[in-house]
């Protein structure tokens, strides 16, 4: 007997006692939907409790809480056919994460959050698939034993959200760790082609509502798998902390289109809040940068720097370099210093040598302070982390706002693997690619050291920095752990 | 559940989420990543279900590797963001410290 024969069985049957269709498959217990709603607001402190690192290990107890309540619910309200198998899957997929989340050296934090963004991507296409081959099992059935046309729409757009943030998180994995190239890739015509991808799965979803065949199914998943594919691979590295946020966010709105598929209040509000804080970030990062959304998901961004040439121009400018010795001397004889680190920091896992020249600073009596700009890294509060990592207290580290007043009262501005975050350009070249974005204003520390590997590259943006012909400014032209390693030694003697 | 309950749930959903992702402080966002991600893995309530129920010898076992992958992000999503939780520190005192050195 087939499935759809045997359904249309049980609605006759259930037309007889005048029950909702719904009803077959799980009666709506108060409970049930109680319980859910409770996981729901567990999330919810999860976030709040993100608010300040006091409070922050208590929220992701509470995100833990509401998970297992959401999972137990779900297992205990529904005839487990086959128990050792879920359990199997759960101890497989656990192990895998808890040993990947034990092994990953913090500075691959953005690919890892990548690399999981794409598994909630893939989770919701399989469960999206399994509601369309099972939907008795999920209570969507309409009249007649066919998935009501609500529930198609939904079904059909949390496939191909879900597709999107797979395929659009497999990219930026790839990007993030190194193993395909940063730079854009231009598609000639790929706005055409994403606007046409895209008005062909909203099409196809339209029709789904009157053909329930599974050709539909497949081809909304394979042009959303290409979309998203589409989406991340004109967009340049630096741009990564806006790609990563959006996709954050994707991944919240398939769980919430995949909530109102299955009608289950835990995922919404889940769905929804990840959403929101994705969009938020992103929103954080793109305002950061002073550009708009649009134009960093349009890509292309940073293309015109790997050309070299940005580099030409500093051959005729004069800059003075320093060494070891010199930033120790300065540092050691400063009363503020302000340490800036960028994405280079990072690429050298130069935070835990930072943290020890700032014992020795303080040993000596030097206040230091570490001033981060929002789009530092390859990820929102990538910097935060590194420095937590390396022991260096949070109330030692200021957001751009909160600090950039400060400089004019600091002897020392170090900077350590940023560039455009200082560019004074952003303020005072309206031509400049990043005019207009907030940057730190080195330019009025007394003393200004850069960490740089050659004079030779320019910043993500392709524009010249000012901030290295300054007068004030020392240029320290190496690797920048091993370069901190000497100012240690200098320091200690 | 009609679809304008539904439906009233996700928008009330979005303003909290709205509110309180603003409150979360700059210094937290890679763990504020990192712990969404493990929630979104709610989605693992669905592979369940599938799994769970008969009827579809295809849609279970899309549900069990929905549960893996949904597994991977649970578990490792929410120690990851213990063990970054765990790194951020008040400064530390003197006296103790001294003794540490």
């Amino acid at each position: 007997m087939s499935l759809s024969s045997f359904l249309s069985v049980v609605v006759e049957q259930i037309d007889i006692i005048e029950a909702p269709v719904a009803a077959v498959a799980h009666a709506v217990n108060p409970w049930v939907a109680f319980a859910y709603l409770v996981a729901g607001v567990c999330f919810i402190f999860a976030l709040r409790g993100l608010s300040h690192p006091t409070t922050s290990r208590k929220g992701n107890r509470y995100g833990m809480i509401g998970m297992t309540i959401a999972v137990v619910t779900t297992l205990v309200t529904h005839d487990i056919a086959s128990l050792p198998e879920i359990i199997v899957a759960i101890a497989i997929g656990g192990g895998i994460g808890f040993i990947i989340a034990r092994k990953i050296a913090m500075t691959d934090m953005p690919q890892l959050v990548a690399a999981f963004h794409s598994l909630v991507g893939l989770a919701a296409v399989l469960v999206g698939w399994a509601a369309y081959l099972n939907p008795g099992a999920f209570g969507i059935l309409g009249e007649g034993g066919a998935i009501s046309p609500v529930s198609r729409v939904e079904m059909g757009l949390g496939i191909a959200i879900g597709a999107i943030t797979f395929s659009g998180s497999i990219i930026a994995f790839l990007k993030l760790a190194g193993k395909m190239s940063g730079a854009p890739i231009m598609l000639p015509g790929r706005h055409v082609i994403n606007l046409g991808t895209l008005v062909a799965i909203l099409g196809l979803t339209v029709y789904f509502t009157q053909d329930q065949s599974f050709w539909i199914i497949a081809v909304i998943t394979v042009l959303a798998f290409i979309i998203g594919f589409l989406l991340i691979i004109p967009i340049g590295g630096a741009d990564m902390p806006v790609v990563v946020s959006m996709l954050n966010s994707y991944s919240g709105w398939a769980a919430a289109a995949m909530g109102f598929t299955l009608h289950n209040t835990a995922m919404i509000i889940t769905g929804a809040l990840v959403g929101a804080s994705g969009a938020i970030l992103s929103y954080i990062m793109c305002k950061a940068m002073n550009r708009g959304f649009l134009s960093v998901i349009a890509g292309g961004f940073g293309a015109d720097s790997s050309g070299g040439g940005g580099g030409a121009a500093q051959t005729d400018r004069p800059w003075k370099r320093g060494s070891a010795e010199d930033a120790a001397f300065m540092m050691s004889q400063a009363e503020q210093v302000i340490i800036i680190p960028g994405y280079g920091m990072a690429v050298a896992q130069a935070q835990h040598v930072l943290r020890e020249m700032t014992d020795l600073l303080k040993e000596k009596g030097v206040t230091v302070k570490f001033a981060i700009h929002p789009v530092a890294g390859r990820m929102p509060g990538h910097m935060n982390v590194l420095l937590a990592e390396a022991n260096v207290p949070y109330d030692e580290v200021f957001e751009l706002e909160d600090i950039n007043g400060e400089f004019a009262q600091t002897d020392v501005a170090f900077i350590i693997g940023a560039n455009d975050v200082v560019n004074p350009a952003a303020k005072t070249d309206k031509s400049s690619p990043i005019y207009g974005m907030p940057v730190f204003e080195v330019d009025k520390a007394k003393q200004v050291f850069f960490i740089k590997r050659s004079m030779g590259g320019v910043g993500y943006a392709g524009v010249d920095n000012d901030v290295f012909y300054m007068d004030q400014t020392m240029m320290l032209l190496a690797d920048a752990k091993k370069m901190v390693e000497e100012i240690n030694k200098a320091l200690a003697d | 559940m009609d679809f304008i309950a539904i439906l009233s749930i996700f928008v009330l959903a979005c303003f909290v989420g709205y509110y309180v992702v603003w409150s979360v402080t700059p210094a937290l966002h890679t763990p504020l990543m990192a712990v969404t991600n493990a929630i979104s893995s709610v989605i693992i309530v669905g592979a369940l279900i599938a799994a769970a129920e008969a009827g579809s010898p295809a849609a279970k076992w899309l549900g069990l590797i929905g549960i893996v992958l949904a597994s991977v992000n649970i578990f490792g999503g929410f120690a990851v963001t213990e063990r970054m939780l765990a790194m951020y520190k008040k400064k530390e005192r003197p006296a103790p410290k001294k003794e540490a050195n």
